[in-house]
């Protein structure tokens, strides 16, 4: 068995001695003979395929048919280290949901001093038309994905919050009910946090935001941009365990308050749309006029409180990479408390002196765009050839306020089976945290894992694939 | 002065539409320099709702009318006691914060022109003194673009407008926005009326200006197309980043229909009528 790098975590091994939390799993792979371990794999493939799960996971591109690869050997955390994550989860996404109120209302962070003002305003996601709104329950992010990494037994960073309409999540439900059909006996033999009451949480948060102009059982709908987006799979898989209608923009319709669905029994009233859409596509009246995907009108509709949409239009103005250097102040501003989980330390090459830091250490350092994502466009520095880091160094002074930089975080690795056996590989983890009536949270989420050896690029368009991932009942 | 104004606008179809929804800022909100005494839009046949005052103090209406329809009629008319503020907006209810004014929109990119303009304008002039600086880019503006109607149409950009030098209110306003958000300092489209131009002579279409917000006095008008800022003859609709965010009407229609569009607008001096 390989064993990683020194000086990266391994979340089984503690030098020879296997944790405890991974020794069920240590011994049910020793356990396992060798012809069975392939025609498993083939199995989970053959499973993957048949439930049409092969699309891009967070709008990375790359080919939609394309199937991620599974990895059977599951992600593990205790109880313990399990409620010291959920806490800083949930205390992230309370923070974000108060400064995205915030913003659009009297803008105290920005009064007070501690988030400069154009971050917010010239923010390519903060919408002007949002001001002065107040989405029930004044939650603007329903569903808040927070991608983090494990760097020691008890460190935790946060890499990135996702606010918008994080994806995923089928695959953390899909990677459960794989390894629960190919090896039941896991499950009977452990005690693992079941994840499958995710869409009833979903489904509850969404209906416990219906507008005030809704009376009796709120009527859900998830509305999605159509077949050819690469997250449709989840869209109606998400449709399906939720029992509630798929829609496209052309299936609904505004007429004087309200939003309705057409159905064969004639217009339906819809409460609340849980939009996979982007902003600019989902009303032409308000945004992109060219817009064909959206609902003209619903914007109006929506802010005079006759639907809901989730998660709110302008709710990005949170998410983006200068606004997360200030979520643990905003911890501090709005809830008062320390925060619980991490930021990764970050130097904004838009600042002459963060700028001076990072060109000076380049070969140390992970640059990223600013509006980046999917793994694109990003330079690691330890990773990278002498010419590389040079190409680079001349992006970076060409246009500096494009990057940030952040150290080259040693990402845990867990036990991922490889040709030889198993090896360690470094993962993360995006759990989902869901915003209404009440804050939830299923136990785990989706881990993702760089198969490649060495590599700390998780993102399956760079050769990445994803894990069934455990959370130990007490 | 008391105005009453009439505006219709009238849609004919070459075939009959399906559906057709629009959002409407046609009714305008009062601050120091207007007073609303009376005002109704009306359009036949339409099913009217979602209604609400947004963030930036625009009034704003659903209208639908359900097909099969043949032509339309939006008719606005209202009447409005306006006082002279010197352009500055003083009053109006709103909660946008000014900085969110400065970001470009793809009709109000700054080329190398409108930088030049813009900076050669504000030369000299103190970054204090806010409102030297925006009167001396209304006027370069003006300057700079002749009044001339049908040289441009509505999806001319102000790059484009200057460089024809020629172009209608909604150009010289575009190309003052672009300018003033170069030089930081926030600009907006805003639609109106007015009763009759620099030449006395009678505005029979709606019009447009730019406000920019002067730190200190708040968002002053300018209307660079008349060289001057808006007083007693204007009276304000609403707002936004561009022409097309602005546009009192926004509309879609169901169906393969060409639109034959036509907009009338008369305003008048109630004291004159009687």
């Amino acid at each position: 068995m390989n064993t990683a790098a020194p000086n990266y975590f391994n979340e089984m091994l503690h030098g020879a001695e296997v944790r405890q939390a991974y020794q069920s799993l240590e011994r049910w792979h020793r356990d396992m003979p060798d012809d069975l371990r392939s025609l498993k794999q083939s199995e989970a493939e053959a499973l993957f395929r048949r439930v049409g799960i092969t699309f891009a996971v967070y709008g990375e591109g790359g080919d939609p048919e394309r199937l991620i690869p599974f990895d059977m050997f599951p992600r593990v955390f205790t109880a313990a280290e399990w409620r010291k994550l959920e806490k800083g989860i949930r205390q992230r996404a309370m923070a974000l949901n108060a400064f995205i109120a915030d913003v659009y209302d009297r803008g105290e962070i920005i009064r007070a001093g501690i988030i400069p003002e154009h971050l917010v305003t010239r923010n390519d996601a903060y919408e002007i038309a949002m001001v002065g709104i107040r989405p029930p329950r004044n939650v603007w992010s329903h569903i808040v994905g927070i991608d983090l990494v494990r760097t020691g037994p008890d460190q935790f960073y946060v890499l990135e919050d996702n606010c918008r309409t994080p994806s995923g999540v089928s695959y953390m439900l899909q990677n459960r009910e794989i390894m629960m059909r190919m090896f039941p006996q896991l499950f009977h033999e452990n005690r693992i946090a079941p994840v499958d009451g995710y869409a009833d949480l979903l489904k509850k948060t969404l209906a416990s935001v219906a507008p005030q102009k809704c009376s009796g059982d709120p009527t859900v709908v998830i509305l999605t941009p159509g077949q050819f987006n690469s997250a449709y799979y989840e869209h109606s898989f998400l449709a399906d365990l939720m029992g509630v209608e798929l829609v496209e923009g052309q299936d609904l319709f505004v007429e004087g308050d309200f939003v309705w669905m057409r159905t064969t029994e004639g217009p339906r009233k819809v409460d609340v749309i849980y939009r996979r859409l982007d902003d600019a596509f989902i009303d032409p009246l308000c945004f992109r006029p060219d817009s064909m995907l959206g609902v003209p009108g619903l914007m109006n509709v929506y802010r005079s409180g006759g639907v809901s949409i989730c998660s709110a239009p302008g709710a990005g103005v949170a998410d983006d990479k200068a606004i997360y250097t200030y979520v643990p102040e905003m911890i501090r501003f709005y809830l008062g408390e320390a925060p619980i989980l991490e930021n990764v330390p970050t130097w904004q090459c838009a600042k002459k002196d963060d700028l001076k830091y990072v060109l000076e250490n380049l070969g140390e350092l992970v640059v990223k765009e600013v509006h980046g994502s999917g793994g694109y466009g990003m330079l690691v520095g330890p990773k990278s050839t002498k010419s590389q880091i040079e190409a680079f160094r001349s992006k970076i002074e060409e246009k500096p306020w494009n990057y940030i930089a952040q150290p080259t975080l040693a990402l845990s690795s867990c036990p991922t089976f490889v040709d030889e056996g198993i090896a360690p590989r470094h993962v993360d983890l995006r759990p989902y945290c869901l915003v209404g009536e009440k804050v939830e949270l299923v136990p785990g989420g989706l881990t993702r894992v760089a198969l490649t050896e060495g590599s700390l690029v998780v993102n399956s368009s760079q050769g990445g694939g994803v894990k069934d991932t455990w959370v130990l009942a007490e | 002065m008391k105005l009453h104004i009439r505006h219709v606008t009238h849609y004919k179809f070459d075939t009959p539409v399906k559906r057709l929804i629009q959002s409407h800022r046609l009714t305008p909100a009062d601050h120091e320099g207007q007073k609303v005494l009376e005002w109704s839009v009306s359009c036949e046949g339409a099913i009217r709702g979602s209604s609400f005052l947004s963030g930036a103090g625009d009034y704003t209406e659903t209208v639908c009318v359900q097909g099969p329809a043949e032509d339309i009629e939006i008719i606005v008319e209202g009447t409005v006691e306006t006082q002279d503020c010197a352009g500055v907006l003083r009053g109006h209810r709103e909660k946008v914060l000014p900085s969110a004014y400065l970001r470009p929109t793809q009709q109000t990119q700054p080329d190398a022109a409108i930088r030049s303009l813009a900076e050669t304008a504000v030369e000299g002039l103190d970054v204090s003194s806010g409102l030297d600086r925006a009167h001396a880019l209304a006027a370069a503006v003006n300057d700079a673009i002749a009044y001339v109607s049908g040289e441009t149409e509505p999806a001319t950009t102000a790059a484009e407008a200057l460089a024809g030098g020629k172009g209608v209110c909604q150009d010289h306003t575009h190309v003052l926005m672009s300018a003033a958000r170069w030089v930081d300092m926030p600009a907006r489209y805003v639609t109106g009326y007015l009763y009759s131009d620099a030449n006395g002579q009678a505005h029979g279409e709606s019009h447009a200006w730019a406000e920019l917000y002067v730190d200190g006095l708040g968002w002053v008008g300018f209307d660079a197309a008349n060289r001057c800022c808006p007083n007693d003859l204007y009276v304000r609709l609403g707002s936004g980043l561009d022409a097309q965010d602005a546009a009192p009407i926004r509309g879609l229609i169901e169906g393969q229909a060409t639109e034959d569009l036509t907009a009338k607008v008369i305003v008048t001096d109630v004291a004159q009528q009687q």
